[in-house]
């Protein structure tokens, strides 16, 4: 317990110093923690319920699209914004960039989440691989169709309001990081808040065996549609945050971009191995710096090696870097080895 | 979007042609997929790549000076080869595992075969021009380009050779066997690594040939791999495994549902529309069986 402290306390010191200390990797560490809020949020279904979800990025496009509409349509005309392009024809007070923005990112937490919550009868009760194709094509198709409504830009995108003349050149930067890092924090506690309590365990029934964990008189699609709801929950507020960070959203390529985001949200799950608290934050850090070290040094490069990864991670680790860890030092996870058996292993071996 | 179906009875003749012939193109496509699920229980995303490369190939042909009509016949045997080179590389490595992994595994594929296209054959959309000219009917009120005629006779033809082919030949028996049951098949002294490998390059071959008579019908680009991974997917669910008059009227079903689709609503919500119908069967689909306390397997 003492050394959980000690380890979250330096972690937190961290994240809040982090800015001041690397003022150049401001924008990279908020998109980190970005990316973290997305793996542990997909690892909630993917990892601990066996629901392997590709559609997760439709709440993550929802939340950033409603943001910045919330953001830009509470002081001006939202159609004649997205008509006007990024030519500031209306131009947001610090005050009024701030208020849009919380209010925005209230709304942009919430409704996914009553979205979740309407869709996931009809959704989770598909199983497995239909689940899989089924939210692979949810995701799709919301990009497609969003790319056709004509108020939030269409298929020419949406610039979401510029950041208010205040606080310095920094200022910029400084906010999106705080806002992501306390995002981070607050999905963090909340999943490990969840993690210790008999909804975990009911999760992991339903992974192992739904049938029987409703003979044992669980209801199922209670949790199933509870669970993807705290998903939903923080990709909308993380996709809020990227909304505002990235400054201009298109349909396919930023919001709805199930080819990067939503293919990237299972791949670090799974690089840092699937069902475990950790993992998918080690797995986030661990691919951000790779992709990042990847796109600079092999532009244009970067789908062909992601393309790559993807089947290299699949195929020859799939138990991920916790998995990995776990095989090789089960004393540490709180598994009793028995030392004949192992030395009767390694001889095998 | 108005009353257009009724009022101008030509364009509802004009859709449901167009979609017919279009359709009988996806209900090729998903034998392909219909083939290897049954067989090796994969899931391909990579399909709808598979069909864009086959198309590049013909592409290039008619770059060349040769007709793009020869393509149907050049390019599934290059892509007979892909497809077994895929199977060796990748496939056979997570055939017997998890159906997730498999589709992990191949949406990785995907996305690398879109980006080699991109790098090789520019993000253009391309059309490789037949010069079959086009067939007027009804007073010239519906216009119907010669070559989606021949695209769905070419196709017909071949998805009749297959399924002579998996009658009659050896392969096909063996391949039959090994989806019935591959361990007694095993037993019985087929090599069912061979068969996975030819069903794999099988499929890839009618992806081939599905693309070289898309990039003379339609266009192609990079990019457009995964609706028809998603249509050819929808058409096995919706026919089931191994019904093929099923998959072929399907497949026409929803040719003509995405012509109408893109009449009524609008050429930018195609491709949503065909997702979006995806979601709805696979739901519909889902209550029906929840009345009976089952779900889809």
């Amino acid at each position: 317990m003492n050394k959980n402290l000690i380890l979250y306390a330096s972690i937190l010191v961290f994240g809040l110093a982090a800015p001041f200390v690397f003022p150049a990797f401001k924008v990279q560490l908020s998109i980190l923690c970005v990316l973290i809020i997305l793996a542990v949020t997909w690892n909630i279904q993917g990892g601990e319920m066996g629901y392997n979800s590709f559609g997760n990025i439709l709440f993550y496009g929802l939340g950033m699209y409603l943001c910045a509409s919330v953001q830009v349509g509470m002081f001006f005309p939202l159609s004649e914004w997205t008509e006007s392009g990024g030519e500031k024809t209306f131009v947001h007070t610090p005050s009024q960039f701030f208020q849009g923005m919380a209010a925005g990112l209230a709304v942009a937490a919430i409704v996914p989440t009553i979205v979740a919550g309407l869709i996931g009868y009809s959704i989770l009760g598909l199983r497995g691989h239909y689940f899989a194709i089924c939210t692979l094509g949810l995701g799709v198709a919301a990009g497609e169709i969003s790319g056709g409504i004509e108020i939030i830009g269409a298929g020419q995108g949406f610039t979401t309001p510029p950041f208010p003349n205040v606080g310095g050149l920094e200022a910029r930067g400084e906010f999106f990081y705080f806002c992501s890092f306390f995002a981070l924090v607050l999905s963090f506690i909340t999943i490990r808040g969840i993690y210790s309590t008999r909804f975990k365990l009911i999760l992991n029934a339903i992974r192992d065996n739904e049938d029987k964990a409703e003979a044992m008189g669980i209801e199922t699609m209670k949790y199933k549609i509870i669970g993807w709801m705290v998903s939903a929950f923080f990709c909308g507020l993380a996709g809020g945050i990227m909304g505002g960070l990235v400054g201009y959203i298109d349909s396919t390529d930023v919001a709805f971009d199930g080819r990067e985001m939503g293919v990237f949200m299972v791949l670090m799950a799974i690089l840092g191995g699937k069902g475990t608290l950790w993992g998918p934050i080690i797995g986030a850090t661990v691919f951000h710096i790779f992709k990042e070290g990847f796109w600079t040094f092999f532009l244009g490069w970067q789908y062909v090696a992601l393309g790559v990864l993807i089947v290299v991670i699949v195929i020859y680790f799939p138990e991920g870097i916790m998995g990995w860890l776990r095989e090789k030092y089960p004393e540490r996870f709180g598994e009793i080895v028995d030392e004949a058996d192992r030395k009767a292993q390694v001889e095998l071996k | 979007m108005d009353f257009m179906v009724f009022q101008y009875p030509m364009i509802t003749i004009q859709a449901c042609l167009d979609g017919i012939l279009l359709g009988v193109l996806f209900a090729l496509i998903a034998y392909g997929m219909a083939l290897q699920w049954g067989v090796m229980n994969i899931i391909n995303i990579a399909q709808g790549d598979l069909v864009i490369l086959g198309g590049y190939i013909a592409y290039f042909m008619y770059l060349y000076g040769i007709h793009p009509a020869w393509g149907v016949i050049v390019s599934p045997f290059i892509m007979y080869f892909v497809g077994v080179g895929i199977y060796k590389l990748v496939i056979n490595k997570v055939v017997d595992r998890d159906l997730f992994i498999s589709i992990l595994a191949t949406f990785g594929i995907s996305i690398l075969f879109m980006q080699l296209m991109n790098f090789a054959f520019g993000a253009d959309v391309v059309l490789a021009n037949s010069g079959y000219g086009t067939t007027f009917l009804f007073d010239n009120n519906v216009v119907l380009p010669n070559s989606k005629i021949f695209s769905a006779v070419v196709s017909i033809i071949f998805a009749i050779c297959l399924v002579i082919y998996m009658k009659k030949s050896k392969l096909g028996r063996a391949i039959r066997a090994t989806a019935q049951n591959a361990r007694a098949a095993k037993i019985l002294g087929v090599d069912t690594e061979k068969v996975y490998a030819a069903t794999f390059g099988i499929n890839a071959a009618l992806c081939g040939v599905a693309g070289a008579l898309i990039s003379i019908t339609f266009t192609i680009h990079p990019y457009m791999g995964l609706p028809y991974t998603i249509r050819s997917f929808m058409i096995v669910i919706v026919a089931g495994l191994g019904n093929l008059p099923g998959v072929a009227m399907s497949g026409m079903g929803l040719g003509v549902f995405e012509e109408f689709a893109d009449y009524l609503l609008g050429t930018e919500f195609r491709i949503g529309s065909v997702f979006l119908l995806l979601v709805l069967i696979l739901v519909y689909r889902r209550f029906k069986l929840s009345r009976k306390r089952e779900y889809l397997k």
